[in-house]
């Protein structure tokens, strides 16, 4: 059977309604989407059944997931965050700045930890082998970049505005454009890997991913802003986009807090 | 801290999962990934296995995260696990010296992973562990796990959690198959679903 935007439309719908009355009826609000989102047919068979078993950090603050792997300087090289400097000539596309802070649910920052994003390029291609969208890939552009935050908690990267692109999800499946983001925490417990996605971009209502965070304000934390300041005379448009890390950290014990 | 965070979102509400897709391949992996144990180290165990969905079919677009101590149960607070050549843009590998205690796999076309890494030593209340962060396609949030190694009873007897998942357990203790190499497989769902854990 032919799946459809209309059958997929209907799920998300539903979806949204049963969280809606969840809430309503005194459930706590859903942050993050839930393991067995099935618009998003990919997770059918990849979520456990099993509810998660929960880990008190408060009673044990010897866990090895209250540290985190360290980066430093060692792990990057000096353009790792420019995305156009990575080949020889400069890739096709607009050029953006996306930048933001990193930081704990206490709006404290996380300092020199590592960020790594990587994107479709401005057709909406990945440079990925196994990617069948038929647009150009580009020889000047491979979509891959890091960087480690500074002491304020900062990012920032210098990238090409990706294209939107289909995937087989259902028929004429296509997915809003979006840099996929990986960052560490203070806590291995905070790590987090996510999607960043673009102002008022039309395909939102359409994304089963998007759509998988049920909660409107939580997937509007999902959207940048465009921020004049950001941008570069002559050069890019500017983006800004804040982390927000869950999950318990061992600092706060540290620090006597 | 010294600072006033002024810049700070006025919420502080969480910024929401999403699944690593089928794409980060060229992207997240790195040289010398698995080989998180210094070259030739006398305590070094090799765990490796399968990552499976709900119906027994091994992820072929899986990636694993490792986080452990060292042999004596100190966290490794050391840079360069992914070291990088600024000549090239390329990877340098580890120095086959020091340890970070991290790596990441991505399976292969079979859904296979195997890592070196140092064996861990206990730390607080608990049996040694390595940690385990696992990311798929599909998978819109990823999964905590742990891998304990077999051998010592008692301290496995006295672990909390171990203590706590009954007759599951055993989906978090590796299997010895000689020469200090351990299999440990992560179903994601169905028979024998690994134990997954939530932090609070």
């Amino acid at each position: 059977m032919t799946l459809t935007q209309q059958d997929i439309d209907q799920e998300i719908a539903a979806e949204h309604a049963a969280y809606e009355k969840r809430v309503a009826d005194g459930a706590p609000v859903e942050h993050h989407p839930r393991r067995d989102y099935a618009p998003y047919r990919s997770s059918v068979l990849r979520h456990p059944r099993q509810p998660l078993v929960a880990i008190d950090t408060a009673q044990d603050p010897e866990l090895v997931e209250l540290r985190s792997p360290a980066f430093g300087e060692r792990d990057i090289t000096g353009i790792d965050n420019d995305l156009t400097r990575h080949h020889r000539g400069e890739p096709v596309g607009e050029r953006i700045t996306v930048s933001g802070r990193l930081l704990d649910r206490s709006g404290r920052p996380v300092r020199g930890q590592l960020v790594e994003i990587w994107q479709a390029n401005s057709a909406g291609r990945y440079a990925h082998q196994r990617e069948q969208h038929d647009a150009p890939l580009d020889p000047n552009f491979t979509g891959f970049g890091r960087t480690l935050t500074d002491a304020e908690g900062r990012y920032h990267f210098t990238t090409i505005q990706p294209g939107p692109y289909p995937w087989r999800n259902h028929v004429n499946a296509w997915r809003p454009a979006h840099i996929h983001f990986s960052v560490f925490g203070a806590a291995f417990t905070q790590r987090l890997v996510t999607q960043m996605y673009f102002p008022s971009d039309p395909l939102f209502p359409y994304d089963p991913i998007l759509q998988s965070v049920t909660d409107d304000a939580a997937r509007q934390r999902l959207v940048a802003t465009y921020d004049h300041g950001l941008s570069v005379p002559e050069f890019s448009l500017g983006y800004h986009w804040d982390i927000v890390l869950d999950g318990p950290a061992a600092t706060w014990i540290e620090e006597g807090r | 801290m010294t600072k006033t965070d002024t810049g700070s979102p006025e919420n502080g509400l969480p910024t929401p999962s999403h699944t690593v897709g089928p794409f980060y391949g060229y992207a997240l992996p790195f040289r010398g990934g698995e080989d998180i144990a210094p070259l030739g180290h006398p305590d070094t165990v090799t765990v490796h296995g399968y990552v499976l969905d709900g119906e027994g079919r091994p992820l072929p677009d899986a990636l694993v995260e490792l986080w452990g101590p060292r042999p004596d149960g100190t966290v490794p607070q050391v840079d360069g696990s992914l070291r990088r050549d600024p000549a090239t843009g390329g990877y340098l590998g580890r120095n086959g010296v020091e340890f970070t205690g991290w790596g990441r796999i991505q399976t292969d076309a079979d859904g296979h992973w195997y890592a070196r890494t140092l064996r861990p030593g206990a730390r607080g209340d608990s049996a040694p562990y390595l940690s385990v962060c696992v990311f798929a396609r599909g998978l819109l949030v990823h999964l905590f796990t742990r891998i304990y190694l077999p051998g010592d009873e008692a301290a496995l007897a006295a672990d909390p959690l171990l203590a706590r998942v009954g007759d599951r357990r055993d989906t978090l203790i590796a299997g010895a198959e000689g020469d200090g190499t351990y299999r440990f497989d992560i179903r994601l769902q169905g028979e024998g679903e690994t134990v997954f854990l939530e932090f609070r």
